[in-house]
């Protein structure tokens, strides 16, 4: 990374005077790289450099060489904009974050307004990870394009798993209070009342982000209301903490979760002992990929020693390739035009699309949940020894969603 | 309900006597010195690291003695290079050392242990349910941690009441001045007192470690509850800083089993005449009620609830 | 002091703020004069707290924030009911709004000062800041308000769409607050607050109430506090509740303190040093935030004034002029600052290097432009050598900086007044 940054200190003073930029094709990445944030914004920036180095080592895209700006945001919407800004004087025709979606609002905000104000200084956001429904909605404009699955089609693919379980009886739901807790515990309720009307929800808790040092007493909660099945969009420490005060009360129900999977998460399901309870959704599972995946996957772990968290930073990088090829420039309206729409086989060999409508990929999405894996299987997470197991898989049309957005295209 | 009654007291005086392990550390400290120490949390953290790494190589029960004894050391030293040198220029150059100190340590502790939790685990010999209660297992590893707190209060109550050490101490509480001119080496007592302060976080960090998570945020996330507890209580009072911090404890935690909202009480139509505040829950807010308190005993009674002096 | 010494500091002030955004023309670099300058009014505003008053909070930020997200759905309103308020005004909104929290937060905050005032200003920080995350309506949640500036009415044909023209926007603002939060320093009020912050016993003797005083003090540290805000609303378009929490109050303490509280351009210094190391340190080092608090303790343990307060110091010899004095110690001793200096940047990112970074990116790294293997002894020994030599370089050479300083005050006190 210091190199990286090294090189993004000499382009900015060369990038003051010269037009030097021309020679790269610079993909911004804006995340924390410092702080708490960090640790996941790290292992993204990796993600980014590395898909970068393969495609260069190939021949790079049109005869240009992709190169990755590390910069810092503090998870801060305010910074946020500062680098990006930062990222434009250094020639960036993309910017891409996925750490936050309160950063995700601001960028995708900041690109229209930026490129009003300075139509030859135009940017794309690319949007890896921010989930927010509201980007693809209300939000949506032209120059935010969004790989990972928003939190709605999450909830959509998860309830479409849970409606098969005839062992799920009583539901009690569990997130952060802000405005990604708000939608997923939303969803839960609407979606289940459609699909289940048989389902009870026993309980339907917000607790503050990040300030719980011990869940204990919300476990009570949980076991006293009789739930069998825990339904929480909690992250980072909350998910810890959550699981191992569930594990200390001796609280048996099956959890699906959105971020167990995140770091950390496996080894405090490791450390809680409760193996194959904890379920995810996610749009790839280390040990089902195919062949050729899975060889991307060796080669990544070998290096940087931790999983292939990101296949749709596969998918947005491979996919940007192809429409600056397909454009034959990296002009950001010209690349625009060509990925809305786009269709591409994903990491996991299945096939997505970038829908016209609203800029939201679609792909399979995947039920897994972690425990022992079976003999032969490759790949487990963090060390542990326990992986991701395949439950179930949701065909991307089947987690389609209607949109609000009224997409306004330049002329 | 019963049942949540149980064991929100149980959960609701374990937290407390956390809290009080603490807070009786950074009562002493303050009562003596007058600084109102930021980076006390941090204490507790290191010894949570300290004993993590010392536990991973020969133990924990090890740990549990040579963990804080280190994190006093590191605490007296502290006192000695940096503190004693701000002391001359006042109280706010003091706690703005302390402020800063917090910050230092959390970015010393990412960089060496990195910035996700550690696996800091209850040792095998501690890892078994203590009883079961109308179905709900209770861990016999917070049982122990029940017992040093309960144990540490009461070697602390010994120390100050029945020895000289204690007489110094609690005399310096309250006439300072008079101590050091009945010649004591009140700088060689203040740099003890901040030692051992660090060291009963310390201790703290090192049980409280396997149970709540080892992660970097871990002082920051109590740093400001531990405040509130001592103002709450009253400043340099200890029988003070016992009381909030079971009170807190409390509190936070039965807070937590209350589900009722404005919503609930005045019928829906809260929500129109109280926008978002008609719909939260107590259990909501739970862990903003001790800010709430802290103003709120600030206003009426500026000593706290058992404290006699201001500043 | 004839009249004219008295305006040259406001006009080179002016002609600094006119003529910056011409020399750095860079879009970052605009977009950084502008948060300096909204800034600086922010900082001062929390001197008038800390520096004037003594009082030292841990929740200014309340105050920052909230005018902030007045200013933000005052614009929002302003749009959408296409009123002929142009941007200009704004930011007298989220003063207003400062004001009005600084009104309600002070009366009950200020009946006490010292520890008292400290705690519940960081109680009342907390619960601001977490109540924010609940009131979703008007706090938008983790999203935050936006808003888009050049949708107001035109401002004499100004949209301020540009980067350029906001910043002349802020500019102008920070000036004349400036000028407004100097001018009260030199009111009888401004000296009641010292008063107040020396002695508060003494103040009540002469007949002013020191809570009256507080209270009066923190309402208008609020009020210029929303100022500031209101400016952030309209730089960068967005508000969210990151802008009311404790990372912003310490930020604006460190500015503070950093700059110097004691005297009245400390904060200025501060505000612009630390945006600027906020924004660039990043770029260079994972360890930012370490440099951050050892930058804070170091000030804290070797310069309480802070800069300027260090600067300050030699004032008097420059009046005197035997600040020539002082200049070859000062040249003697920068060497083996700057050595220990090189050697403890060295030891922190090799440390860094080693500990966060060489696992995944191997032992190669540069630090200055220089490349070496953190796994090799060498650069350690090299690092641990210029720690270390510098720090005892400069135990011998100090005493000449003590020896220069009395020669010049001795010289000093011979001149005739």
């Amino acid at each position: 990374m210091r190199r990286a940054l090294a090189s993004s200190f000499i382009a900015l003073s060369v990038a003051m005077g010269s037009a030097y930029a021309a020679d790269t094709i610079k993909i911004a990445y804006i995340d924390p790289l410092s702080g708490g944030g960090a640790s996941v914004g790290e292992v993204g920036l990796k993600h980014f450099q590395w898909l970068a180095e393969q495609i260069n080592a190939s021949g790079g895209v049109i005869g240009k060489k992709l190169e990755i700006l590390g910069l810092d945001n503090k998870t801060n919407p305010q910074e946020s904009l500062v680098q990006a800004q930062k990222a434009i004087d250094q020639g960036a025709h993309f910017l891409t974050q996925g750490n936050g979606s309160s950063v995700g609002a601001a960028l995708t905000d900041f690109a229209v307004k930026n490129n009003d104000r300075n139509p030859d200084k135009q940017v794309l956001y690319l949007n890896y990870a921010a989930v927010d429904p509201v980007l693809t909605n209300d939000k949506c404009n032209f120059w935010h394009f969004r790989w990972d699955a928003n939190s709605d089609i999450k909830m959509q693919a998860l309830t479409n798993y849970m409606k098969d379980k005839p062992n799920i009886k009583k539901v009690y739901l569990i997130n952060q209070d802000y405005s990604f807790g708000e939608s997923v515990r939303t969803e839960a309720r609407k979606m289940l009342k459609a699909k289940r009307p048989d389902v009870q929800i026993v309980g339907d808790e917000k607790h503050p982000l990040l300030k719980i040092t011990d869940f204990a007493p919300y476990v009570a909660k949980i076991k006293a209301s009789g739930a069998d099945t825990v339904i929480t969009g909690n992250w980072g420490q909350d998910i810890a903490l959550l699981l191992k005060a569930a594990a200390d009360a001796g609280l048996q129900v099956d959890w699906y979760t959105y971020y167990a999977g995140g770091a950390g998460g496996p080894t405090a399901i490791k450390q809680s002992n409760i193996p194959d309870r904890v379920f995810a959704i996610v749009e790839g599972v280390p040990n089902d990929e195919p062949a050729e995946t899975q060889k991307i996957e060796q080669e990544f772990r070998t290096k940087y020693g931790t999983t292939f968290w990101y296949p749709r930073v596969y998918n947005e990088v491979y996919m940007l390739a192809q429409a600056i090829k397909d454009a034959n420039s990296d002009e950001p309206k010209a690349v625009a035009a060509k990925l809305e729409g786009m269709k591409f086989k994903t990491f996991m060999g299945g096939e997505g699309y970038m829908r016209k409508d609203d800029h939201q990929f679609f792909q399979d999405m995947y039920i897994a949940n972690l425990g022992p894996l079976p003999a032969g299987a490759k790949f487990d997470e963090e060390g542990t020894g326990w992986g991701w197991k395949t439950q179930g898989v949701v065909k991307a049309k089947d987690t389609e969603l209607p949109t609000t957005c009224k997409m306004d295209r330049p002329s | 309900m019963l049942e949540i009654i149980t064991f929100s007291t149980l959960n609701g005086v374990l937290y407390g006597m956390v809290l009080f392990m603490l807070a009786s550390g950074l009562t002493l400290i303050f009562s003596m010195m007058g600084v109102l120490n930021f980076a006390h949390a941090s204490f507790y953290m290191l010894g949570a690291y300290f004993g993590f790494e010392i536990s991973r190589r020969i133990g924990f029960w090890p740990a549990l003695i040579v963990a804080p004894i280190l994190v006093g050391i590191v605490g007296a030293l502290v006192e000695r290079f940096g503190l004693r040198r701000v002391h001359k220029f006042g109280h706010v150059p003091e706690l703005l050392f302390t402020f800063g100190l917090a910050f230092v340590i959390e970015e010393v502790v990412q960089m060496i242990w990195g910035k996700l939790p550690v696996d800091y685990r209850v040792p095998p010999s501690l890892d078994f349910t203590a009883f079961r209660l109308f179905d709900t297992t209770y861990p016999a590893y917070k049982m122990f941690m029940l017992a040093i707190a309960i144990g540490m209060f009461v070697a602390l109550l010994v120390v100050l009441n029945k020895t000289r050490v204690g007489l110094i101490i609690q005399a310096s509480l309250t006439h300072p001045n008079t101590v050091a001119m009945l010649g004591h080496d009140v700088p060689t007592i203040f740099m003890a007192v901040f030692g051992a302060g660090s060291a009963l976080a310390g201790l703290a960090g090192v049980i409280a470690g396997p149970a709540f998570v080892t992660q970097p945020a871990m002082a920051a996330l109590l740093g400001p509850i531990l405040f509130v507890v001592i103002v709450v209580g009253g400043l340099g009072s200890l029988g003070g800083a016992f009381a909030a911090s079971l009170l807190i404890g409390l509190v936070q935690t039965f807070a937590v089993a209350i589900n009722g909202s404005l919503a609930d009480i005045f019928g829906a139509s809260a929500a129109d005449w109280f926008g978002d505040l008609g719909t939260v829950t107590v259990a909501q807010i739970a862990p903003i009620i001790p800010y709430f308190l802290l103003v709120l005993v600030l206003i009426i009674k500026p000593t706290g609830l058992f404290g006699t002096r201001e500043t | 002091m004839s009249a004219l010494g008295k305006i040259a500091p406001w006009i080179i002030l002016a002609i600094l703020l006119a003529v910056a955004p011409l020399v750095f023309t860079s879009g970052t670099s605009r977009t950084m004069l502008s948060i300096m300058a909204l800034s600086i009014i922010f900082a001062l505003s929390y001197n008038m707290l800390l520096g004037q008053t003594g009082l030292l909070s841990f929740g200014h930020a309340v105050y920052y924030g909230l005018g902030g997200f007045v200013a933000i759905h005052a614009m929002n309103t302003v749009i959408r009911n296409k009123y002929a308020i142009p941007l200009p005004v704004i930011p007298l909104i989220g003063g207003a709004a400062g004001l009005f929290f600084g009104i309600v937060f002070g009366s009950v905050s200020t009946r006490r000062a010292g520890t008292v005032f400290s705690m519940i200003s960081l109680g009342l920080g907390e619960l601001v800041a977490s109540s924010a995350l609940i009131l979703r309506t008007f706090f938008g949640g983790e999203e935050g308000i936006t808003t888009n500036r050049s949708r107001l009415a035109p401002f004499f044909g100004y949209k301020f769409g540009p980067q350029i023209e906001v910043y002349y926007l802020i500019a102008c603002w920070c000036f004349v607050c400036i000028l407004l939060m100097y001018a009260i320093t030199r009111t009888p009020f401004g000296r009641m607050c010292n008063a107040v912050r020396e002695n508060p016993e003494r103040a009540e003797f002469v007949g002013y109430s020191a809570r009256m005083v507080r209270f009066i003090a923190f309402s208008l540290a609020g009020l210029f506090a929303g100022i500031a805000g209101g400016l952030a609303a309209l730089n960068f378009e967005i508000m969210n509740t990151q802008s009311i929490g404790a990372v912003q109050s310490g930020l604006v303490l460190l500015m503070t303190f950093v700059g110097g509280a004691g005297v009245f351009f400390g904060p200025i210094i501060g505000a612009v040093l630390i945006t600027f190391l906020q924004i660039t340190l990043s770029d260079v080092t994972g360890a930012w935030q370490l440099y951050f608090g050892l930058m804070f303790i170091l000030v804290v343990m070797y310069s309480p004034g802070g800069i300027a307060g260090w600067l300050a110091l030699h004032e008097p010899l420059y009046r005197g002029r035997q600040l020539g004095r002082l200049i070859p110690a000062y040249l003697i001793n920068a060497v083996p600052l700057v050595v220990m200096i090189v050697g403890g940047i060295l030891l922190i990112e090799l440390a860094d290097w080693i500990l966060v970074k060489a696992e995944t990116e191997g032992p190669g790294m540069s630090v200055f432009g220089i490349v070496m293997n953190s796994n090799s002894i060498v650069p350690w020994i090299i690092a641990i050598i210029l720690f270390f030599g510098g720090a005892f370089a400069l135990r011998a050479t100090w005493p000449r900086v003590q020896d220069a300083w009395g020669v010049a005050l001795a010289r000093l006190r011979e001149q005739p007044a």
